[in-house]
């Protein structure tokens, strides 16, 4: 039922998760979707970053570029009907999930066809028939409430899954502690997953916690714990798939703590004052989608070409789905308090 | 039975038989909160539920107030109805964050496509002699948060049919049970019925005086009644049952016709409920029929002490309902 407290110490070492196999077992249509994706998730985040130099965009956003395995080898490792609830930085989550890019785009911008009208914007899309249950942009808000959406799975014998997407801030907070603890006790069907990118903001991990792994704090749950290389997409879907069974079977929760690291600023105010050029450099040259194309043609899966036309067509589909949400029409005020409650 | 016939229960167990009936008929309700198993809830609300439903839906939970109410959340967010009890009121503050960033927000925040059907039962007020922490009345931070409703019944009969329409409503709710009101008994149907949110109740007529109040300032106010009738003067009770939302015509119809209004709550007067609804009133059609200026009488703005004489003191008594009563009727003739 529980796991060890062996499983929970010591299977956290980056080395042991090697998706090398997954090459060989999963489908190859499979594997260039999962390329499309992380292109998509790219490029949907540069088209932002854009519209908003362009002063087309309200407010701020979070972008995850840099990230893009860890929501990528996460969700192509659950069932369709799975579910996911996940946070501020989450276009990748919401893209790898299945997202309409133009409804998403929409959304971004504001506009009344966007996934939530225009009302919830970057930090919280949802695609609730997709099973994206939202995004939250409190940091941490979706643990607790993932422990309800995975209670609820269980009260219904559903077979499904979910994945609870939170950043490394969010481990410190009282809600995490509570929320791990009570899936642990109910052994709920929910996988953690912590997306370290190494900074809460501006606080480094190394600062704001006195421990090398977050997945050692599984062991206080007794449930097991895993900390995989969160750039290397193969090595997430290996380990968050061997996650999703795990919880699925009724043996409960599971915490991952994805390593890996946000190139842009934690949002538009970001002057980058609290880490080196040299770091975020160092960092990109371990781009976890220049390494999946490469990892793909030296294994013979596709010819570079193919993977390069992977590439064109994702920024194709970004382009095409901005150019369309930039035509859509603009949410009315009228009527906003009667949206307010359910009926 | 009352002598004429008709059952009476206790407030408590009329909370209690709106959870069990609810839950009788539908499987996707359920219970959760501190204790709320084999202790039977810390005021005994749940008593013998465990028995009928077994821990799964009549589900315990660890001391983990932001959690309890976050995984209500999420099972509302999946289309299941939670009922959580926070044993004190004061402990929903432990909880803010889910009820006010998550539960309030995501009907409107994700356009609409997902709601949040959730009831939040919390024992609330003071008279027990608990001191500062569990003694508060903070239905109006509640108010002031678009997505949440904000029910505080005042009797038997009223806490079953507005528990029930709460349980069904499609939207959180913070549902007040004062403590002191959980032994008053009144005659309750036996059968399910709903009271809606929104629909005050006029507790009393009277010609002279309204006085709006909820929660144990119901009870309060209308024995305060009756020994003002003794001196001729005649108080109308209003009570408004569920403050958002809040059933404005049946305020301002009783005002306009008494033409004086004593506002009357357990909470702190300075941002209170009262000050909201001097505000409708005000800006209302009463206002020309206001012979007097709107009263608030209210808790004073401190915590809740521990002695029983500050205890009293710090919260309106029928004997304070009825002075304030008394020189308002008077006030402008």
């Amino acid at each position: 039922m529980k796991a060890t407290m062996t499983e929970a110490q010591t299977s956290f070492s980056l080395a042991v998760a090697d998706g090398s196999r997954l090459l060989e077992e999963l489908p190859g249509e499979k594997l260039a979707w999962m390329l499309q994706k992380m292109c998509e998730i790219r490029y949907f985040e540069e088209k932002a970053e854009e519209l908003y130099i362009r002063g087309l965009v309200h407010g701020t956003m979070h972008l995850s570029i840099g990230q893009e395995a860890s929501a990528v080898g996460s969700s192509a490792a659950l069932r369709s009907n799975d579910l996911i609830i996940h946070h501020h930085r989450g276009h990748g989550h919401t893209i790898a999930k299945g997202a309409d890019i133009t409804l998403m785009m929409a959304e971004f911008l504001g506009k009344e066809p966007g996934y939530c009208h225009g009302r919830g914007g970057s930090m919280h899309i949802a695609d609730i028939p997709g099973g994206n249950l939202g995004a939250t942009g409190v940091v941490g808000s979706g643990i607790p409430t993932a422990v309800g959406i995975a209670l609820a799975l269980q009260m219904r014998r559903s077979d499904q899954v979910l994945l609870c997407f939170f950043g490394d801030g969010a481990a410190n907070l009282g809600e995490f502690h509570e929320s791990l603890n009570m899936a642990s006790i109910w052994d709920l069907p929910v996988v953690f997953i912590c997306e370290n990118n190494q900074y809460g903001m501006s606080m480094s991990v190394r600062r704001s916690m006195n421990i090398e792994r977050v997945s050692t704090r599984a062991c206080s749950y007794g449930i097991p714990g895993e900390t995989v290389d969160g750039n290397d997409v193969l090595a997430v879907y290996q380990t968050i798939f061997a996650a999703i069974e795990h919880a699925r079977s009724g043996k409960g929760p599971v915490l991952v703590e994805n390593v890996t690291y946000r190139w842009r600023g934690h949002s538009k105010s970001d002057r980058n004052l609290y880490r080196t050029q040299e770091e975020i450099d160092a960092w990109k040259k371990l781009c976890p989608i220049k390494r999946f194309k490469k990892t793909l043609v030296e294994a013979g899966v596709m010819t570079r070409e193919e993977a390069e036309a992977i590439d064109v067509e994702a920024q194709a589909t970004i382009d095409r789905a901005a150019e369309e949400a930039l035509t859509f029409p603009e949410p009315s005020p009228e009527n906003m308090e009667a949206e307010v409650y359910a009926l | 039975m009352s002598s004429n016939g008709r059952r009476e229960i206790s407030y408590l167990e009329a909370v209690r038989e709106a959870m069990v009936q609810e839950m009788r008929r539908d499987p996707e309700v359920f219970l959760m909160g501190e204790d709320v198993g084999v202790y039977g809830g810390a005021f005994g609300a749940s008593r013998g539920m465990l028995e009928e439903f077994g821990p799964e839906r009549v589900r315990e939970t660890p001391i983990s107030e932001a959690a309890i109410v976050g995984a209500a959340t999420g099972a509302a967010l999946m289309g299941m109805r939670p009922i959580a009890e926070i044993m004190f009121m004061d402990f929903i503050t432990i909880s803010m964050n889910q009820l006010v960033n998550q539960a309030a927000k995501i009907h409107f925040m994700f356009g609409g496509k997902a709601s949040i059907p959730l009831v939040v039962r919390a024992p609330a007020g003071s008279g027990t002699g608990a001191a500062a922490q569990h003694c508060q009345s903070l239905e109006a931070l509640f108010m002031n948060v678009p997505g949440i409703k904000v029910v505080a019944p005042s009797t038997p009969y009223d806490v079953k049919g507005l528990l029930v329409a709460s349980i069904r409503d499609n939207n959180p709710i913070v549902f007040m049970e004062h403590k002191l009101l959980y032994r008053t008994k009144g005659p309750v149907p036996e059968e399910l019925y709903t009271i809606p949110l929104g629909e005050a109740e006029v507790k009393r007529q009277g010609r002279d005086l309204t006085v709006i109040a909820y929660s144990i300032m119901v009870p309060r106010a209308l024995e305060a009644a009756e020994q003002l009738a003794a001196e001729g003067i005649e108080l109308e009770v209003v009570d408004p049952r569920s403050l958002k939302p809040l059933d404005e015509e049946t305020i301002v119809r009783s005002v306009c016709k008494t033409g004086r209004v004593l506002i009357v709550h357990e909470a702190p007067l300075t941002g209170g409920v009262g000050s909201e609804l001097a505000a409708v009133i005000a800006g209302s059609e009463a206002f020309d029929f206001l012979d007097a200026p709107l009263r608030r009488l209210a808790g004073r703005d401190v915590p809740i002490p521990y002695n029983r004489t500050l205890e009293r003191a710090a919260v309106p008594q029928v004997e304070d309902i009825v002075a304030a009563a008394r020189v308002l009727a008077q006030e402008g003739r």
